[in-house]
């Protein structure tokens, strides 16, 4: 009797076993979400928020991304084209990726090491000094526009605080055009950009220092740790890990999506596309063109570039302390 | 020898040496001067009447201060076609309503994120985290023709719908609510209190910092929205955009323009003022961990 039922079960073909032992799981996994079902219910306001304005956005970008679509006529399939043009007819593209990167690989790296590093310094110091410290680094990021300053402080007249004082000081016998030379226009940028630089992820520091245990300094100190310097590498830096990594994703994602700032100092477009990024190419085609297949493409390898380089980075930042 | 590392323990950071204090302070107040100035120079342009905007060599700081320029931004905008007050009031209504919905729905999800072990909340939490590495730029044109096919364009739903849903609100908030003691919820649970009820009275209570940081986070995106792509009706746009057409008249008003800078930059600054240390305790718990 005994062998004839462990006969039974070995001779048994493989994918009805298969299917019900995955029906077993998925009856288990049913009764588990049934147990939870106001957690559910908790998340489901948010999530479903989430998938329409988030989640589907990005799936039909990438759809849309191989159309021909103008919004008036439905959708035309066009394959790889988009992106055969955008890469080898259209050199403005070109331009703005170069751009792109020069402002992304600049700003992202400088503006974060700035950050941390300012957020470093900053929490040494009493904690009133340091709350209007904290304030007054921040600011530039909260305050709405209160980049278009720059455009005064460079503005191409005699009247702007840069062609003014330099003229008054002999440098410059007439203003310079700061604005409408291509010369000019990344390198001040560039300034701007960094000056607006100390965002979320800067908080995220501060915070993340400050909570740093004690305790490990002073023993840092008793394992021979000299200076400040080392204390950080060997230390700080590791145990705020978590922190330096969100920084990192807050950097990366608004360093690849410049343009407001750009676009408001420079013009949009700008002069000789000096300040035309892969997001002004976005709304150039998406806003005022309507050819929303191709601006999708450009969305869609935005998208891709965002979260590599995130990725990437992650990958980096685990090597931080060892 | 031994006298020197005495001396030195005393010291709160040990590791750090006086000459160093000194020059980051050095650097500190530099690197803060830079930062200050423009902010500075904006005040003070808009305190500026309008012959001491135009004075070469032009000034730093403002020597006749006057109110000048808000003063004319008030008349220019009693003269456009709507009255000033509705733009006002259109902001603050998107930006209180907004906030308001994005504090709600996003620590609901939180809560359950952070306190409830449900299958598949990894997941959800991982493609939220993935939301956050990319800007809303990506997103805007399909948003739009979903805004269209709801039939949102030209309606406040269009601007203050998708901010409820903000990745960032929910990942701090999610990260803050992690620290709440399970006991604590248990013991309310135990007492008969039905999950919403766990939440509402017990668990929020203890999360104030990050709402107060949720609330600066969402309100600063909805302050300063100008809308312009949803909103076409005069008496649907926001303040922002409404300010940014008084800009967009050029040189002959640029004092008005310093002035509206002022205005909208204020009210954010005062507001982070307010909840600065709420904040950064919130912050202390935002990083993503592996």
């Amino acid at each position: 009797m005994n062998e004839i039922q462990k006969k039974s079960v070995k001779k048994e073909p493989f994918l009805p076993l298969m299917f019900r032992y995955l029906g077993r799981k998925l009856k288990r996994l049913g009764k588990e979400m049934a147990n939870h079902k106001v957690s559910y219910l908790f998340i489901a306001p948010f999530c479903i928020l989430f998938i329409v304005f988030y989640l589907v956005p990005v799936i039909s970008s990438i759809c849309l991304s191989f159309t021909y679509f103008n919004v008036l006529e439905t959708p035309r399939f066009v394959g790889w084209q988009n992106y055969i043009n955008l890469f080898f007819a259209d050199e403005v593209f070109l331009t703005a990726v170069k751009n792109t990167f020069l402002f992304a690989v600049i700003t992202g790296p400088v503006g974060y090491f700035l950050a941390l590093f300012i957020a470093w310094m900053i929490n040494d110091l009493k904690p009133k000094v340091r709350a209007v410290m904290t304030l007054i680094f921040y600011a530039p990021t909260i305050s709405g526009q209160a980049y278009v300053i720059w455009k005064f402080i460079f503005s191409s007249d005699s009247y702007g605080l840069a062609n003014g004082w330099l003229m008054k000081l002999g440098f410059l016998y007439e203003p310079i055009l700061w604005f409408e030379d291509g010369t000019y226009i990344a390198p001040i940028l560039i300034i701007v950009v960094l000056w607006m630089s100390m965002g979320t992820g800067f908080l995220s520091f501060i915070a993340g220092l400050q909570n740093v245990d004690r305790a490990l300094y002073e023993a840092g100190y008793v394992d021979g740790v000299t200076n400040r310097f080392q204390e950080l590498w060997y230390i700080t830096l590791p145990s705020m890990k978590p922190q330096l990594l969100f920084g990192a994703v807050m950097t990366i994602t608004s360093s690849f999506g410049i343009h407001d700032q750009l676009a408001a100092l420079a013009g949009f477009p700008s002069v000789d596309y000096a300040a035309h990024t892969v997001v002004s190419h976005l709304i150039d085609y998406g806003t005022i063109r309507f050819e929303m297949g191709y601006a999708s493409a450009i969305a869609t390898l935005l998208f891709a570039v965002m979260i590599l380089c995130n990725k990437a980075v992650q990958f980096l930042l685990r090597k931080v302390g060892n | 020898m031994a006298l020197w590392k005495k001396k030195h323990k005393k010291r709160v950071k040990p590791n750090h040496s006086k000459g160093g204090d000194i020059a980051s302070i050095v650097i500190l107040l530099i690197m803060g001067t830079f930062t200050a100035l423009p902010l500075i120079l904006s005040f003070s342009n808009a305190l500026k009447p309008t012959e001491e905007l135009f004075v070469f060599p032009p000034r730093f700081f403002v020597r006749d201060p006057s109110l000048d320029n808000f003063h004319d931004v008030f008349v220019l905008m009693g003269q456009s076609w709507v009255t000033f007050s509705r733009y006002i009031f259109n902001t603050v209504f998107i930006t209180v309503f907004g906030t308001a919905g994005h504090l709600v729905i996003a620590s609901l999800c939180a809560y359950a994120l952070a306190k409830h072990k449900f299958p598949g909340r990894n997941l959800v939490f991982g493609v939220i985290v993935t939301a956050l590495m990319f800007s809303g730029h990506v997103t805007a044109i399909p948003n739009y023709l979903i805004m269209t096919k709801l039939g949102w364009l030209d309606n406040y739903l269009a601007l203050i719908v998708p901010a409820l849903a903000k990745p960032l609100g929910l990942f701090l908030m999610k990260q803050f609510m992690e620290q709440i003691p399970d006991t604590l919820l248990e013991a309310a649970r135990i007492d008969g209190s039905r999950e919403f009820a766990v939440f509402w009275k017990i668990a929020m209570p203890q999360v104030k910092p990050a709402w107060l940081t949720l609330i600066i986070f969402c309100f600063q995106d909805l302050w300063n929205m100008q809308g312009a792509n949803y909103i076409y009706s005069e008496e649907l746009k926001t303040l922002p955009y409404a300010l940014s057409q008084i800009s967009a008249g050029g040189i002959a008003r640029a004092g008005a323009t310093a002035a509206v800078t002022v205005i909208m930059m204020i009210v954010p600054i005062v507001i982070f003022i307010i909840s600065q240390s709420n904040i950064i305790e919130t912050m202390a718990s935002s990083g993503i961990k592996e």
